[in-house]
């Protein structure tokens, strides 16, 4: 460190959410020109002192400061007019609108009396995805976008609101290999034109290609400062855990009947049809890049979105559109968007792990027998471990990881026989990743079959029995996990936009 | 604009319809009645509209212009000046939607509670001042009147209404409003995504006020026009369910009640199918007129389904 005061600083804050203490006493200094990375397990504490930093939140104790002077921000607004932006975990943008109306949302140029003027908006967006090399038509409502393209879009905006430090709090999480490697370059010139960042991200890779520095958390604790040189991946994991990861067990796959068959599948998005068959104890991954169908082909098997062609679950024939009958036939689908599809976010960690099971539990006519909640959600988070194991926390304020193991828990809570998991562990820490692979290999040696779609190599490889790889809507190649190269798999999923 | 389309189709055919079954719908004396009804519903509507593409609710339009058109003849006859009395009464509606606005912002109440509190109020009020006696101008405020019930006229029996002069104005300045300054803009991002409006630092609260200010606006505007026309109100009754009326035209038009859609051409569509609806009614002789309401909750549902089940085939 210079002698100059840092940019932006937290000294010994501390903060509490209903009984959790998020963060305690945890202080972090960032300088001119350079990226931190923040990382830590889930429930570390991370996103909550980023949002202490760009004034979502106010600390409890402790203070913030902007170039050696205290600060209380008033507000995200406040925050961002002293040069701080943050790049939000979960998507915010505004999907009826355009892309270029949600680049420039809320600091429209005007012609005065608040009239905006669109020659000039309409540059100011075109430069602002060019800085990327994007090329989105302005005009496209961002609903059109895929999950990657709106995440990218998000980072725009963020990046070109000009602002002097940036906040990224998982930027990576659902970006594609070349996607990512876009957005480190962008982090590694904006450090060059002088601008500071913090970077939360899972992904020890990345801190490894751009972190000047290292920040660990571990429940809620400052517990080590690395060194650019002593950046190391081992490192960062002991910090992290506090011990050193055993590699996950192979076991041979159990070979059963086939407990998942689809036939000829087609969607509205994607006419070319796709058969596949999981057995029984069998996990097969489906790999490829944001926008690749995988996400639309879980949905429609399950039954969310309509399809042509034939799903089984055993011998059973599956109607489509209709999930209802999915969950009875022993099918379950954990969804790829934890805060709007997995969870209710209010409600406790009791009504949440209790919900899927709630009609089976019910007595006559639907009455709720006493203290079923609490039962089922006492086996949910025993079984995976949530912390912390207290039932009746608005399930909000647990960290992503921990609903995440609520969100798997409490469909395992219902002996299905087939698991759909659509990005199991996005935004999940080393740990709790950790701990959610071995629970998924334990299904399958239980005999359940597992499909799951993953943009995550390192995921893929470790749990998975078989590759299947996929390119716009269409299934490119499949491969048993223990013949197969990552160099495979890219090579098959960017086929498809070659041609 | 395929929502546009479609609903204007509707009113086409329903229009078409009537005409087919009663001459009278056509003629020039309905038509010149039905454009000043129109009219009067499209500026209650509009003001529904941007409170609605926040993704709230303005329950309390009916009671304003209840309060607005009762107090104004009262007002007059009492021997305060007509001017006065309708700047005043701009005045009053326009605090009762900013207040209606601050509630629902700064004390962060959901509006469906604020607005219907604001409709028992207002018409409570309104009835206990005037002890349920209609009001009316009697010889009082006679220059004023034309505002409306006045006419342009362009052939002997057809004139243009004065309230659709003034409805084109204000759709003007609404259309212009939304779609070409930063506050309109705006308001469409708070109906999408309020957390991101949010987080790019968009004033919300401000934004939001502002809507529900402009409807309160816009009901002190049809209130006035309404009394202005029939010249005699009864608190009892004056505006009742015109909050519905409101409503139901902006969700024709093609705005969505969870926010964020919607455009004032729509609104001006869906406000003039409410009327002609209203007015084929009468017209044809076998439909009762007083099964009015299920008639219209009948198309306005029809329209709903095929909107949705359009929209689902399309995705």
């Amino acid at each position: 460190m210079t002698a100059a005061p840092a940019i932006l600083e937290a000294r010994c804050v501390s903060k509490a959410f209903g009984g959790v203490q998020a963060l305690k006493e945890v202080s972090l200094s960032l300088g001119a020109g350079e990226i931190v990375a923040v990382i830590g397990e889930n429930g570390a504490g991370k996103s909550t002192l980023l949002k202490i930093l760009c004034g979502v939140y106010e600390a409890d104790s402790g203070e913030v400061f902007c170039e050696g002077n205290p600060r209380r921000f008033l507000g995200i607004h406040d925050a961002m007019q002293q040069g701080i932006a943050r790049i939000p975990q979960e998507l915010e943008l505004c999907e009826s609108m355009t892309v270029a109306e949600n680049l420039l949302l809320g600091r429209e140029p005007t012609r005065g009396w608040g009239v905006i003027d669109e020659e000039p908006a309409r540059q100011m967006a075109r430069r602002a995805l060019d800085r990327l090399g994007l090329d989105f038509p302005l005009d496209q409502p961002v609903s059109e976008l895929g999950h990657g393209q709106r995440q990218l879009l998000s980072i725009v905006r963020s990046l070109d609101a000009e602002a002097q430090v940036l906040l990224l709090d998982e930027p990576t999480a659902t970006l594609s290999p070349a996607e990512t490697d876009v957005l480190l370059q962008t982090l590694r010139d904006l450090r060059e034109s002088g601008s500071s960042l913090i970077l939360i991200t899972h992904r020890l890779a990345e801190v490894e290609a751009v972190a000047d520095r290292v920040i660990v958390l571990r429940d809620g604790c400052h517990v080590g400062t690395l060194d650019r040189k002593e950046i190391t991946r081992s490192a960062m994991v002991q910090g992290m855990v506090g011990r050193d990861l055993e590699p996950v067990i192979h076991p041979e796959p159990v070979s059963g009947g086939s407990a998942l068959t689809l036939d000829k599948v087609t969607t509205a998005e994607h006419p070319d049809p796709i058969s596949l068959q999981v057995n029984q104890g069998e996990c097969v991954a489906l790999a490829g890049l944001v926008g690749s169908g995988r996400s639309e082909l879980l949905e429609a098997v399950f039954g969310l979105r309509p399809r042509q062609g034939l799903v089984h679950v055993g011998d059973r024939l599956l109607s489509p559109q209709c999930p209802v009958q999915s969950v009875e036939a022993g099918l379950c689908l954990i969804p790829e968007e934890r805060a709007e599809q997995g969870l209710s976010l209010d409600q406790s960690v009791a009504e949440n792990a209790a919900l899927p099971g709630l009609y089976r539990q019910a007595g006559f006519a639907g009455f709720l027998k006493d203290g079923i909640t609490q039962e089922v959600a006492t086996r949910v988070v025993d079984h995976l471990n949530v912390q912390p194991p207290k039932l009746h926390v608005p399930i909000r304020d647990l960290s992503g990881g921990n609903q995440q193991k609520v969100v798997i828990g409490k469909w395992l809570d219902l002996d299905p026989s087939v698991l759909i998991l659509d990005e199991p562990t996005r935004g999940v820490d080393v740990g709790a990743r950790e701990e959610i692979h071995q629970r998924l290999r334990k299904c399958t040696a239980d005999g359940k079959a597992i499909l799951f779609a993953s943009s995550e190599m390192e995921e893929i490889f470790a749990i998975s029995d078989r590759i299947v790889v996929m390119a716009e809507g269409r299934v490119m190649g499949s491969c048993p996990t223990k013949e197969a190269t990552e160099e495979w798999v890219m090579e098959l999923a960017t086929k498809a936009g070659l041609r | 604009m395929k929502k546009i389309v479609g609903i204007f189709v509707v009113l086409l055919l329903v229009m078409l319809l009537t005409a087919w079954i009663s001459p009278a719908f056509f003629s020039a004396y309905n038509i010149e009645n039905l454009m000043r009804r129109s009219a009067l519903f499209g500026i209650m509507g509009i003001g529904a509209a941007f409170v609605i593409m926040t993704g709230g609710i303005d329950l309390s339009i009916g009671s304003l212009i209840c309060l607005v058109g009762c107090l104004t003849p009262w007002l007059v006859t009492q021997g305060f000046p007509v001017p006065l009395v309708l700047l005043a009464m701009l005045c009053l509606a326009i605090g009762a939607g900013g207040l209606h606005g601050w509630l629902v912002s700064r004390v962060r109440l959901q509006p469906f509670l604020v607005t219907l509190c604001g409709l028992f109020i207002y018409r409570g009020i309104t009835r206990g001042l005037l002890a349920d006696r209609t009001v009316g101008f009697g010889t009082e405020g006679t220059a004023w009147k034309f505002l409306g019930n006045g006419r342009i006229p362009i052939t002997e029996q057809f004139g243009l209404p004065i309230p659709l002069v003034i409805l084109i104005l204000v759709a003007v300045g609404s259309g212009f409003l939304l779609r070409k300054t930063v506050w309109g803009r705006h308001l469409l991002a708070i109906g999408s995504n309020e957390t991101a409006a949010r987080h790019c630092g968009i004033d919300v609260d401000r934004v939001k006020t502002g809507a529900y200010l402009l409807c309160g606006f816009l009901a002190g505007v049809a209130g006035l026009l309404f009394v202005l026309d029939t010249g005699t109100a009864q608190p009892s009754n004056f505006g009742n369910f015109y909050e519905l009326y409101a409503i139901a035209a902006a969700v024709l038009g093609g705005c969505s009640l969870r926010g964020g859609e919607g455009t004032i051409l729509g609104v001006l569509i869906g406000a003039t199918l409410v009327q002609v609806i209203r007015n084929s009614i009468v017209l044809i002789d076998p439909i009762p007129d007083s099964i009015e309401f299920a008639v219209i909750g009948g198309i306005i549902l029809l329209a709903v389904i095929a909107d949705e089940t359009i929209r689902r085939r399309s995705a």
